[in-house]
């Protein structure tokens, strides 16, 4: 099953919170969150499911931007959020589990921030 | 008044094949809160996409687990032929409902296996992997590779299976339902099996929903999801229904998979029967230029790939988001309450794919 962009609503950070719950009093069911790098900017997905129905909500964010928690409505999301915040260092206020940076114990702080690859840049411990 | 203590759960554990850690804070032998922490084999495959032009990631794509690896190739596939609006020939379709299936076989045989070990049934592990062998021996006939298929690409697949082929596999499955149905009998009805499954970990349906669970875990607590039902591949033209148990326990988790293994085979089937002839693949023209978000049923449940491309030949961004990954905020709910002694059967009972998780 393919969804396109069409599915895809982009909205204000301010307007987030709202709208999720919204998909939560209408039984939608929580997919996923990930986080985009476009430029210096980085957009956020969050993917619903109701009946097979997928419905997405986006917002744009930079680096030093507070985004506030959805896991207040959707309990799981704390998994998604922390992953956000560990890969790529978005700024998740009001987690119910915040685990402080720990969830992906990655050798590199942040690293789908500023990816580097093998033989490209510093490798720790080399 | 009993204290509280934490006792740490992997990441190296007898029934963990691969690393995950709790912190099981423990009042008495009752855990009172689990808490995860991952990341021990996180090898950044999604930013490999800056590295690999779209038609090599698949295999990256199949490359993020070596059990479900068919799966997350064709789902890929399926999401950058959306963005080309790529109409992929329906024998390539029903091929791709084919290998689906028989990966499913394999990774809930591979499961069950590892389930009668935890438990300390060893003989029936060692059956459960013997029939599973018989399901990769196809795999490699057909695909070339037992783990790592390699049969999906852009546009279709790779390889055809021939009429005479298809026509001996199907009539195997004959031989390999019956031995499967012995196996299946002792997980279903044995009394020790029944004793430590029964009641334990239990997830209600209203968490199974809320909390995100999905695949086995979540069927097992009544909830029918299942995306195959959505039609992607050739599962529109398939007649079969989820199979859902309704207890909501590790028993109704194992049970799931034991009749989901009947249901593959009877989708192979039914697959082999309608299979049209033609080509089976078209060449996909210019390069991914949108996004999309793809879908699909894993053994473990619902994977969702995402792709994004901005016309070149190198994706903005791939997003892999596993089974695995959605199914951790219903385990530390079931941990929650149970005996230190059933924690390693409750773990198990997700089917926790830990390299697939980490990408």
């Amino acid at each position: 099953m393919t969804m396109g962009a069409d599915e895809t609503t982009v909205i204000e950070r301010d307007h987030l919170i709202g709208r999720v719950e919204e998909f939560n009093k209408q039984g939608y069911r929580l997919v996923q969150l990930h986080c985009t790098k476009v430029g210096e900017t980085y957009e956020i997905n969050y993917s619903f499911d109701l009946d097979y129905q997928f419905r997405n909500l986006r917002i744009v964010v930079d680096g030093q931007t507070e985004v506030p928690s959805i896991s207040g409505i959707y309990w799981g999301a704390f998994i998604y959020e922390n992953e956000m915040h560990d890969l790529f260092g978005i700024r998740v206020v009001g987690m119910n589990i915040d685990f402080g940076g720990n969830l992906f114990r990655t050798a590199k702080k942040n690293p789908f921030a500023n990816p580097t690859f093998r033989g490209e840049g510093p490798c720790p411990g080399e | 008044m009993s204290r509280r203590i934490i006792v740490p759960f992997g990441p190296q554990h007898p029934v963990l094949p691969e690393p995950i850690h709790l912190d099981l804070v423990l009042q008495d032998e009752r855990v009172v809160e689990a808490i995860p922490s991952i990341g021990y084999i996180h090898r950044g495959l999604e930013t490999l996409v800056a590295k690999r032009e779209y038609p090599e990631y698949v295999y990256i794509a199949e490359r993020t687990c070596g059990i479900c690896s068919f799966i997350h190739g064709m789902t890929y596939c399926q999401a950058v032929e959306q963005v080309m609006n790529l109409e992929v020939p329906e024998r390539a379709l029903y091929l791709r409902t084919i290998w689906s299936e028989y990966s499913r076989m394999h990774s809930h045989l591979l499961w069950l296996g590892l389930f009668a070990d935890a438990i300390g049934f060893e003989n029936l592990f060692m059956a459960s992997w013997r029939l599973r062998e018989s399901v990769l021996d196809v795999l490699e006939e057909t695909t070339g590779g037992r783990v790592i298929q390699g049969s999906c690409k852009v546009g279709g697949v790779r390889r055809d299976i021939p009429g005479e082929t298809l026509d001996r596999m199907v009539g195997d499955l004959a031989g390999f339902e019956r031995d499967f149905r012995e196996i299946a009998n002792v997980f279903l009805h044995d009394e020790s099996i029944i004793a430590r499954t029964r009641g334990v970990g239990v997830l209600s349906r209203g968490d199974a929903y809320h909390l995100g669970a999905m695949g086995p875990t979540a069927r097992g607590s009544g909830v029918a999801i299942d995306l195959r039902k959505t039609g992607y591949a050739a599962y529109g033209k398939i007649h079969f229904k989820p199979v859902v148990e309704t207890d909501g326990d590790c028993y109704a988790r194992c049970a799931v998979r034991v009749k989901e293994v009947f249901s593959s085979i009877d989708i192979v089937r039914q697959a082999a029967a309608k299979i049209p002839e033609g080509e089976i693949e078209v060449k996909p023209k210019g390069n991914p230029n949108g996004e999309c978000f793809s879908r699909a049923e894993q053994p473990r449940g619902e994977l969702v790939h995402y792709v994004k491309g901005d016309g070149s030949r190198h994706l903005v961004r791939s997003r892999i988001r596993t089974p695995t990954l959605t199914n951790i905020p219903p385990l530390v709910k079931m941990l929650s309450g149970c005996e230190l002694a059933d924690v390693p059967v409750i773990v198990l009972s997700i089917d926790p794919c830990i390299g697939c998780m980490e990408r």
